[in-house]
């Protein structure tokens, strides 16, 4: 599955399934199950039907009426976090429970 | 209005912020092609998936080119399941996991006899590895040969 179509198009793997939605969501919306599941049937079906190597469906979902997400995703400017190379937990309970995992991690917090 | 082109957008981001060009992996040759061999009900389903996903108590991913994986059980409570990332924004990811790692979804897809099963563990990694030689020795040929033992079928993969 992909919601980057043209960084699919270059790596060009045998099948693919694109859902035009913004990026962190290319499996659907949060707390949408019904549209969820829609998704996914949708994408799986082309292990059944696409026949040709390096096919690419196009989805027939909509994130939205309005396309302003698109602009947003233009937007100037690198919005990424910084690279650290130590672990980044969700949250410091994580971060504690990996500690006194078995066999017992490093301190990572 | 059409898809977004990530690439020419990274492209003009780095030139802006200074940074070398980033060398996108351009494939050319015909994609590797294997036909499924019988219809997805009966198929057994594999999934690996970029989003950062682990499972609290696991050790998370760090953000420069990580190329580890986590296993996670087919079977585990989605409540349970944790994202990080640096690359997108994760604020839905955090609340309903299945945004990017559909568990729940191919969970009730096996229920109601649309795929056949699925592979008892899934795989996650975290995405924006820079290098793509590392993928390619490293990452891939590791969870290709998990997906072997594991005896599926087909595999999904979800990038971010």
């Amino acid at each position: 599955m992909t919601s980057a179509r043209d960084i699919t198009r270059a790596c060009n793997p045998p099948r693919a399934a694109f859902l035009d939605f913004p990026l962190g969501h290319t499996t659907g919306k949060p707390h949408a199950p019904d549209l969820q599941r829609r998704i996914l049937v949708e994408a799986l079906s082309s292990f059944e039907t696409l026949t040709v190597p390096g096919s690419m469906k196009e989805l027939p979902f909509r994130w939205s009426e309005d396309e302003e997400w698109k602009a947003k995703a233009f937007a100037e400017g690198d919005d990424r976090t910084p690279r650290h190379d130590t672990p980044q937990f969700q949250d410091e309970e994580d971060c504690r429970r990996a500690n006194v995992g078995d066999p017992p991690s490093l301190p990572f917090c | 209005m059409g898809p977004v082109d990530y690439i020419p957008r990274i492209r003009d981001n780095y030139a802006r912020l200074g940074y070398k060009a980033y060398n996108w992996v351009v494939n050319r040759d015909t994609a590797p092609w294997a036909p499924l061999r019988k219809p997805l009900s009966k198929c057994r389903l594999g999934l690996a998936a970029s989003g950062g996903i682990y499972v609290a108590g696991q050790v998370a991913f760090h953000y420069k080119d990580d190329t580890s994986h986590r296993e996670i059980p087919t079977y585990v409570d989605a409540k349970v399941l944790r994202a990080t990332h640096f690359a997108y924004d994760l604020s839905d990811a955090r609340t309903d996991p299945n945004v990017v790692f559909p568990i729940d979804t191919l969970r009730r897809l096996v229920r109601e006899g649309f795929l056949g099963g699925l592979a008892s563990r899934f795989y996650t990694f975290m995405g924006g590895i820079y290098s793509s030689r590392r993928v390619i020795e490293d990452l891939a040929p590791r969870l290709t040969s998990r997906f072997l033992e594991d005896g599926v079928d087909a595999v999904l993969l979800v990038p971010v």
